[in-house]
């Protein structure tokens, strides 16, 4: 559906990208990850022709973006960072504006109703866009990049500065969206792109250095063998116990105290089910076991990870 | 196209510029004639016009300000970059929204022929003259407006930065009688909006007037459509 190829962007001698290249399938939902400043607005920007690449090309639905820009556009739905909303408007006239300068051809008055009631919207439409709660004008534009049911849609950090809840709305909304639709979600918040997307493209110095499955990584990551454990007893004795339980490798007080509870970070061998024998040699020592927190390691830590990866890489190479 | 002219035109009248706009624009035309052509007792309106150029000066640039500056400070200007419309029709429809705005407040100025008239009568030709010449130089300045407002995300130097394009322009004729040097003096005329002006106040279509100003429009549309361009492409 979407075809990136080799972009590059300069902003005079500075490159926001170089060589940016991916594809995204029909019907994918695809996080777009990396740090601020990586470049991940400037390909959204040139996905959806609000700029131009120095060099490389678009298409999306078979359609060069630079060549045929109108017709590309047709066929996106974009969110920018900030949510392009008249403040003078009215919810609904803002919608019906959006509505005639995408020149949709939908049923007006049904196909607005509709996309209010997914974005939920229906009760602020008559109220003026300053008026509206943050959270309200982040779902309006969400409302803005549905209308005319474009089958592509790109959200551009969509759950910045949102409270818990609304997130978790948006992020149900978007998962619904990748239902019938191709997303693209670039973010910064990794748990984010972890519960919503199917793949993840990591961008870091405008270069992908990461494109796979989100299951993938995070089972690479997620073969844990670590603990974090509370248990009630003697700190130095449980220490010295835990290290001569068979199959752990590590075990460290992590000085935190609960009452009469100490916390120690656990470590097992590859392969080993460390839970059964633990809680018994603690049942037998009368030592109760407060708390067991498998240390998963998140998409965080891996992101991490390859980033650092890619500085020794290109440490290296300059070397 | 049309949807973004209605929603320009909403906005003047949403928010208080369109009648701010047009209160001062008939204030400042009602004082102006009163001075120009009431003191002096006739009912030739060609005086009244030409310093009435001044005052668009200053007025059409508060209109223009916003088109573009505040779609940039707002963010908007996304949304109509990447809806599927060509630039030039999103300038073109910025443009003639502004221009709608100024030709209705001119055409409201006409209410003052009335009693003007009763005074004698006035010289149709001369005053027909004077407004065409208006609407022609009211379009100039509005596409100038436009330009310049697309520089820039602030809206008040969009409004200084056209003042000062149109008043150099209008000052352009004024000193060019005092020069002898010929190349400036044509140089000058080239940009002299004022200077063409003269014959319609005479009653007198000056077609080449007509084709000049036209020209000086589309070159700074034309102008606002390449600084969208080249912002894209930077």
């Amino acid at each position: 559906m979407i075809e990136i190829q080799n972009l590059v962007k300069l902003y005079g001698n500075k490159s926001a990208l170089e060589g940016v290249s991916f594809n995204v399938g029909e019907g994918e939902i695809v996080g777009f990850l990396g740090p601020n400043g990586a470049g991940k607005s400037t390909t959204l920007n040139i996905l959806t022709g609000y700029l131009s690449s120095s060099s490389g090309t678009v298409k999306v639905g078979g359609i060069d973006v630079f060549e045929y820009p109108d017709e590309a556009k047709k066929l996106i739905g974009f969110l920018p960072e900030q949510p392009p909303l008249y403040h003078d408007m009215k919810v609904s006239e803002y919608l019906n504006f959006v509505y005639e300068i995408k020149r949709c051809k939908l049923n007006r008055k049904k196909h607005l109703e509709e996309i209010m009631q997914t974005t939920k919207i229906l009760d602020v439409k008559d109220r003026l866009i300053g008026n509206l709660s943050k959270g309200y004008r982040q779902r309006v534009g969400i409302a803005q990049a549905l209308v005319g049911n474009p089958p592509v849609i790109i959200f551009d950090e969509p759950t910045v500065a949102l409270d818990p809840k609304q997130i978790i709305e948006i992020r149900n909304l978007i998962r619904n969206l990748g239902k019938t639709h191709t997303v693209i979600l670039s973010s910064h918040i990794l748990s984010e792109i972890q519960s919503v997307c199917d793949r993840v493209v990591i961008i870091n110095e405008g270069r992908i250095i990461a494109d796979e499955k989100t299951e993938s990584i995070t089972r690479v990551a997620g073969d844990t063998n670590e603990y974090i454990i509370k248990v009630a007893g003697p700190q130095r004795e449980v220490q010295s116990a835990l290290r001569s339980l068979r199959g752990i490798v590590f075990s460290e007080p992590t000085g935190e105290r609960d009452g009469d509870s100490y916390c120690f970070r656990i470590k097992s061998e590859t392969g080993v089910d460390i839970r059964k024998p633990l809680f018994y040699m603690l049942a037998e020592k009368n030592w109760p076991l407060m708390g067991l927190e498998p240390q998963g390691m998140n998409l965080e830590d891996v992101f991490v990870r390859i980033m650092d990866n890619d500085m020794k890489k290109s440490k290296s190479a300059k070397a | 196209m049309f949807a973004i002219y209605k929603k320009e035109l909403r906005s003047y009248f949403t928010t208080p510029l369109g009648y701010v706009f047009c209160g001062v624009f008939l204030a400042i035309s009602g004082f102006l004639l009163g001075i120009t052509t009431l003191y002096s007792g006739t009912v030739d309106v060609s005086s009244f016009y030409q310093v009435m150029i001044f005052a668009c000066g200053i007025l059409v640039p508060i209109l223009t300000m916003k088109t573009f500056a505040e779609e940039r400070r707002q963010k908007t200007e996304q949304l109509l970059m990447t809806a599927p419309l060509p630039i030039f029709k999103m300038v073109l429809a910025k443009f003639l929204s502004s221009y709608t705005i100024f030709v209705l407040s001119l055409a409201t100025g006409c209410v003052y022929f009335l009693p003007l008239s009763t005074y004698g009568t006035m010289n149709a030709a001369r005053t027909v003259g004077c407004l065409v010449a208006m609407l022609l130089v009211g379009m100039v300045f509005v596409a100038i407006g436009i330009f310049v407002s697309s520089l820039t995300d602030n809206t008040v130097t969009a409004a200084v930065g056209t003042i000062v394009i149109i008043l150099v322009m209008v000052a352009a004729s004024m000193f060019n009688g005092l020069i002898d040097f010929y190349p400036i003096r044509q140089a000058l005329s080239w940009i002299s909006v004022y200077g063409r002006y003269t014959y319609f106040t005479y009653g007198i279509f000056d077609f080449s007037a007509l084709v000049y100003y036209f020209s000086l429009t589309v070159v700074f549309l034309f102008l606002t459509v390449r600084v969208f361009d080249r912002r894209r492409w930077a």
